[in-house]
């Protein structure tokens, strides 16, 4: 087990990138720590995958350093640099038995039988294929072959890092919660780095202790599952995180206030950084509240989902989300809209510009 | 209750007459042939299983048999390996792939009494580039015509250079399917180049090599043009498979009977290898 940092990491899958739009991944300076739960998440061709086979080895950087416990391991071989990876399909050798799959990891580095068995017992019995055991690998539905996959990961006890590529895509909704806590407690008995790729929020929230989003190529934010709900670093996070998303709304700033639709809004402190360039509010559903006072829509779409509501309304020509409990009002109705201000941020360019205040 | 409509009959009827009249019409005549005795002017006597017996029981027959099952073996043993290997080395892409395939495309296009032809001139001992090389460059003493070994070794060449490209290809279209990610997988898990050949390419291979050793065996068996061309069955008899011997007697000496029983048995055991094999090869599939 190990602590990976990543340093002035770029890479480009052309031969010679000239800008940095050549760049599938952009300068990615990124600390692991030793056992933690990661979760690498982000739209299908951020550079995540790209990131994980760097990571492997499956793939050399075109520049920066890869350091497992501060040893640069940046030109070693796979092999040789002692990580376990699960893909998106599952990989499983057909000839050979679910017990053999499992053993071929340690076979392959010559370890003694004895221990060989222990192993392949301890992590059958953790993933619940013991009654396999003796199946062939290629008689097994889509679900057990991805455990045995996860199963050959895990079965090294001195891994270095456990990396998971989507290793859900393939398996039945109704299977995915299963294996996703099944993966949450093999982490707490195992505690080795566990770094799990998803575009899938909900996995990644489940997953993780700390969660990286990545947009086209770059680190956008990293946290724990609350903190990228609750202050978004880029409207990127605040959209791609929440179902739905948060509402981004192009605003004016005059004399150090926000206006949107000419109103002045509040926001949660001070702005710190100069609201040049495109500057939009970020304010979540949940937190945006109907009132009897406050700014004008029109309900445009609503829909009653069990235990809460979800209203779109029109504030002029933007669409405002707001998540509310009890009825919902019907469409055409006009509603009042008040934007709880501790949650209410300011984004320049993208960026959060606004300070909470202390 | 399920009402049955005898029409669906009708459907079946177009197919059932093509093959009717492409083989099992042409087979039964051969079927007709086999039990009985003629001696022309289309009088036929009835023979009953004579023939049969007199052509198992026929040492000539033995060693046709004998020269086939040996020419089938030795292609097969140098073919299937070689092709293997050789698609093993084939880049998986870029540039190259459509050159290479071009290349082992090239025997196969080539018709069969062309192929013999080409051989058969190749090692003419005087004006054949083979053959020159051999006699008056190297000195080996190599005529085919002369030198049983020597047409052995040059029918089955040619066989080799003829069709070691099918099974280069079948494979090739086997290894090109394996995703990434199982030599990803096998590079993490520390596997050695055998390891991945044994538990990840040869199986992803079985069912095109499947077809491949098939079809290799088959026409490998009915193998008729290219040595007839090449050898004519010669020196001596010692290059005479199977299907040459047949129209040596089936149009040489124009014994209907025994060739017809002949080609019963030629067939029946064309059948049964390649039953036995395919039953084989595929009993552990579910």
């Amino acid at each position: 087990m190990a602590k990976i940092t990543l340093s002035k990491l770029r890479h480009s899958y052309m031969p010679d990138p000239s800008g940095p739009d050549d760049y599938a991944l952009k300068e990615i300076d990124l600390d692991w720590d030793d056992g933690g739960a990661y979760a690498l998440l982000g739209p299908s061709g951020c550079g995540k995958s790209t990131l994980l086979n760097i990571i492997s080895g499956l793939l050399v950087p075109s520049e920066g350093r890869i350091l497992f416990n501060d040893a640069d391991v940046t030109d070693l071989a796979t092999d040789k640099r002692n990580i376990a990876q699960v893909f998106q399909f599952p990989v499983i050798y057909d000839t050979m038995t679910v017990y053999d799959n499992l053993a071929f990891p340690l076979r392959n580095r010559g370890r003694d039988e004895a221990l060989v068995k222990e192993r392949v017992t301890a992590i059958a019995e953790m993933l619940d294929v013991t009654s396999m055991l003796n199946v062939r690998a290629a008689n097994l539905s889509p679900d057990n072959k991805q455990k045995i996959s996860m199963g050959r990961g895990l079965v090294r006890q001195d891994v270095n890092v456990v990396m998971f590529d989507e290793p859900l895509t393939v398996i039945d909704p109704h299977l995915k919660w299963k294996l996703r806590s099944k993966l949450k407690e093999l982490h707490q008995r195992i505690k080795a780095t566990m770094i799990y790729v998803t575009h899938d929020q909900t996995e990644a929230l489940t997953f993780a202790d700390q969660v990286v989003v990545m947009d086209l190529g770059m680190v956008v934010q990293i946290g724990t599952p609350q903190e990228l709900f609750e202050r978004p670093a880029h409207t990127f996070v605040g959209h791609f995180i929440g179902s739905p998303g948060m509402n981004i709304l192009p605003c004016e700033v005059r004399d150090g206030a926000a206006f949107f639709q000419g109103a002045n809004v509040t926001l949660e402190g001070d702005i710190v950084k100069p609201a040049t360039g495109r500057t939009e509010i970020g304010v979540r559903p949940e937190f945006v509240t109907l009132g009897t006072s406050g700014m004008q829509g029109v309900v445009r779409k609503s829909a009653d989902i069990g235990r809460y509501g979800v209203v779109e309304a029109m504030v002029g020509d933007t669409r405002v989300a707001a998540i509310v409990e009890g009825g919902v009002p019907e469409q055409g109705e006009t509603v009042h809209l008040n934007f709880k201000p501790e949650q209410t941020r300011l984004y320049a360019d993208g960026w959060l510009a606004t300070e909470a205040r202390g | 209750m399920k009402t049955v409509n005898q029409k669906a009959w009708f459907f079946v009827l177009p197919v059932l007459l093509l093959v009717a009249f492409n083989a099992l019409i042409p087979m039964m005549t051969v079927v007709n042939y086999s039990v009985q005795e003629t001696f022309g002017d289309n009088l036929f006597f009835w023979e009953g299983l004579g023939w049969f017996e007199q052509i198992l029981r026929s040492e000539r027959f033995h060693a046709a048999l004998g020269r086939q099952f040996l020419f089938t073996g030795l292609i097969l043993a140098i073919e299937v390996p070689l092709g293997i290997i050789i698609a093993l080395s084939m880049p998986k892409k870029g540039f190259w792939v459509p050159v290479c395939l071009v290349l082992m495309a090239l025997p196969m296009l080539i018709p069969w009494n062309v192929v013999g032809a080409m051989w058969n001139i190749f090692t003419l001992p005087d004006i054949g580039l083979l053959g020159y090389f051999m006699n008056h460059t190297l000195g080996i003493d190599y005529d085919m015509t002369q030198n049983p070994l020597a047409a052995w070794i040059t029918i089955v060449t040619m066989d080799v250079w003829h069709w070691t490209s099918l099974v280069v290809l079948l494979c090739y279209a086997g290894l090109v399917s394996i995703p990434d990610a199982y030599y990803q997988a096998a590079r993490i898990d520390g596997a050695s180049n055998w390891a991945v050949f044994r538990y990840i390419q040869l199986p992803k291979m079985k069912q095109v090599l499947t077809i491949a050793i098939l079809l290799r065996f088959m026409d490998s068996f009915n193998i008729y043009t290219e040595p007839f061309v090449l050898t004519g069955g010669g020196p001596g008899n010692s290059t005479t498979l199977l299907s040459i011997d047949l129209v040596k007697i089936a149009l040489g000496q124009f014994d209907l009977g025994p060739a017809a029983a002949m080609s019963l048995i030629y067939f029946a055991i064309t059948l049964l290898v390649s039953w036995v094999f395919y039953t084989l090869m595929t009993k552990d599939d579910t």
